[in-house]
């Protein structure tokens, strides 16, 4: 009895570490883009660009050199999948995973991230697969049919966000383009922190899931809100948590945030109205003046050039407070 | 005697449970705020709404949650290990975790906002799980001739187990997105309120009530179903009895806090190693030592990163498991 137990607990665990924590969840229903990103792809340009091929990238898999311009991009990240639409890359891509719904012209496959099939991707005749996550040795695959790679695992930094979109950028012939974006986004998010009302310090709560799973500072998305000088209520949670620990719901009715937002609004239907459902949380300053903020799941879980929605959404939320407190 | 120590001991375990946790309250004002809940009295903790909130709507809840869960575990598990006379028996055996394993899973994929059909989910998986493998093992065991009887209903619950498991897991890898929330029903949680509490009430009710009159029963099987039946004992019947209020015992639990681990096997033995192996005795003490179990390990879990949270499955097999193994050691060592 108790050894298949363990087997079924081990299996599962294993899984687990492998879907990886805090930035897999959440995106579970296609997302028909509910704003228009000031970063959206324009039309085509891919043919305008003056790629020098070979190049050579620096990615997390280590130097990868491409010979000549990739024109069968295959993309195992819902991130990465933003970011060639956004560099003007798009009409080389001829696959993207499951998870990709951002854009909406994407060519959506039934391709796997979390399971990578390396005979199901082969099948797609690429030659550029970009993926985020090293899933069941899938780069060490793919090298020994000779398919370039480019690992670009979860930023943990904004700067590593902006490398990666120009690294992307110059892997696919598109660098030109790829640094506008980044300069594109730098002024952005620049403008939206000199915005930010810095003179009261706010306190929030960013939820991952019911649990409640929360992510610190530390985290990429916790910089986005450092950004505008919030103080993150998580952050008392020791080092040992990690990144995403489960807070307890008492410790977050006592430091009742001035802000709350829920990056589990797609996945779990989360709202200021199943918050105040919640035992002992209905007398939450957040929930009664206001203050929940619904998010874009998809965009609180990825790193790519939509991270700027996701920064407007917080400024206004951080504006709309720092207006009524 | 017993009885009365480990009422003690659960009443004390209940009160660090309301005094300790991750919101920086102080013991004397949680003392004053307790007395001020009574009625006809009026205390002044000094605590804000929300602080009171908190206290009321999470903290108590989540103690009597965390005793009445941990106490039908334990005592569904000295039923169990009763019934099939073995002593690694415990309340999943006969396929409960897998069954209410996989409709969970399935609720939770299938149903968009699936929270509130968990428990409905959980409970109703426990139950067919076990129907199913009593069900096979009844049918194999008549077949196999008479003495199959227990030892193929373990086998049965063994299969289907592994079967339900199978399906469940292949469910899981085909919304991988769902991971998260499926593994951490998986581990165990006892918070979620009142509405919990309620839930769970009438079930246990019912079964410690069965359960606990059949304790003498269990104890004259124990000396081998011919013998007992020469004492008037309907072997057949008690087992099904026991068996049924165990189980529905385990889905109650397992539909309030999901799958704890270890507690239906600790605290039935380490009950016997201290008072001996009358089930008369087993059974109370199972439910009342279980409770106590169940709390302390909640208040650890709640406390020992705070604010932050560990899954209390967790600790029940961390701080269970050498706990238990302190308790073989010393009470050999006082046997011999």
């Amino acid at each position: 009895m108790r050894p298949v137990r363990t087997a079924f607990a081990g299996a599962l665990l294993g899984t687990l570490v492998l879907a990886g924590c805090g930035q897999t969840g959440a995106n579970v229903a296609p997302s028909n883009s509910p704003t228009d990103s000031p970063t959206a792809p324009p039309a085509a340009t891919a043919a305008a660009s003056t790629g020098d091929f070979p190049v050579t990238v620096e990615a997390g898999n280590g130097k990868v050199t491409l010979a000549k311009k990739p024109e069968r991009i295959v993309s195992l990240s819902a991130t990465h999948t933003e970011t060639l639409f956004a560099v003007g890359a798009g009409p080389q891509v001829v696959a993207v995973d499951d998870q990709s719904n951002y854009p909406p012209e994407a060519p959506k496959s039934d391709l796997s991230g979390f399971k990578p099939n390396v005979e199901a991707i082969i099948a797609k005749k690429p030659d550029l697969v970009i993926l985020s996550n090293d899933q069941d040795k899938i780069v060490a695959e793919l090298a020994k049919v000779n398919v370039p790679v480019l690992l670009e695992p979860a930023a943990t930094k904004l700067e590593e966000a902006y490398e990666e979109i120009a690294e992307i950028g110059a892997a696919t012939g598109n660098k030109a383009k790829a640094d506008e974006v980044v300069t594109g986004m730098k002024t952005a998010m620049d403008k939206l922190a000199a915005d930010a009302p810095k003179d009261k310090k706010l306190t929030y709560y960013h939820e991952l899931d019911q649990t409640p799973y929360a992510a610190t500072s530390g985290t990429f998305i916790g910089q986005v809100y450092a950004m505008f000088g919030l103080t993150n209520i998580a952050d008392q949670a020791p080092d040992a948590a990690g990144g995403y620990p489960k807070l307890s719901a008492e410790f977050v009715a006592q430091a009742d945030p001035a802000l709350i937002f829920l990056a589990d609004v797609k996945c779990c239907q989360q709202s200021k109205e199943t918050l105040a459902k919640r035992p002992g949380w209905k007398n939450l300053s957040a929930v009664k003046n206001d203050q929940v903020i619904q998010l874009d799941d998809d965009l609180a879980s990825r790193w790519g050039p939509r991270v700027v929605d996701l920064a407007e959404a917080i400024g206004a939320a951080v504006a709309k407070a720092g207006g009524t407190g | 005697m017993w009885v009365a120590g480990a009422l003690v001991v659960l009443a004390l375990t209940m009160v660090a449970g309301l005094l300790g946790g991750a919101a920086d309250i102080s013991p004397w004002q949680v003392v004053l705020q307790v007395v001020d809940w009574l009625p006809f009295v009026s205390a002044d903790s000094g605590l804000a709404p929300v602080e009171q909130g908190l206290l009321y709507e999470l903290r108590l809840p989540r103690v009597l949650v965390a005793a009445v869960v941990g106490g039908l575990l334990a005592m569904a598990g000295a039923g169990y290990q009763g019934v099939f006379r073995n002593p690694l028996a415990d309340p999943y055996l006969l396929g409960a975790a897998s069954g209410a394993g996989l409709a969970t899973t399935l609720a939770i994929v299938l149903l968009p906002g699936a929270g509130a059909s968990i428990p409905v989910a959980a409970f109703a998986g426990a139950v067919g799980g076990v129907f199913l493998a009593y069900t096979l093992g009844n049918a194999a065991g008549r077949s196999g001739g008479p003495g199959g009887g227990t030892a193929t209903l373990v086998l049965a619950g063994v299969a289907v187990t592994s079967f339900l498991t199978a399906i469940q897991t292949f469910v899981q890898q085909l919304k991988v997105e769902e991971l998260e929330r499926i593994y951490s029903w998986i581990l165990g949680d006892v918070g979620g309120g009142w509405d919990q509490l309620l839930l769970v009430l009438p079930y246990a009710a019912v079964s410690s009530v069965l359960l606990l009159l059949h304790g003498r029963m269990l104890d004259v099987l124990s000396v081998g179903d011919e013998e007992a039946g020469s004492l008037g004992v309907r072997a057949g019947r008690v087992r099904l009895t026991v068996l049924v209020a165990a189980s529905l015992a385990t889905a109650s639990a397992v539909a309030v806090s999901g799958l704890i681990g270890f507690v239906g096997v600790v605290v039935p033995h380490v009950v016997r190693r201290l008072a001996g192996g009358s089930y008369r005795i087993v059974l109370p003490l199972s439910l009342i030592g279980g409770a106590a179990f169940l709390v302390a390990a909640d208040l650890i879990a709640r406390t020992v990163i705070a604010p932050a949270e560990l899954p209390i499955g967790v600790v029940t097999m961390f701080v269970g498991a050498p706990f238990f193994v302190g308790v073989l050691r010393m009470t050999r060592r006082v046997a011999t």
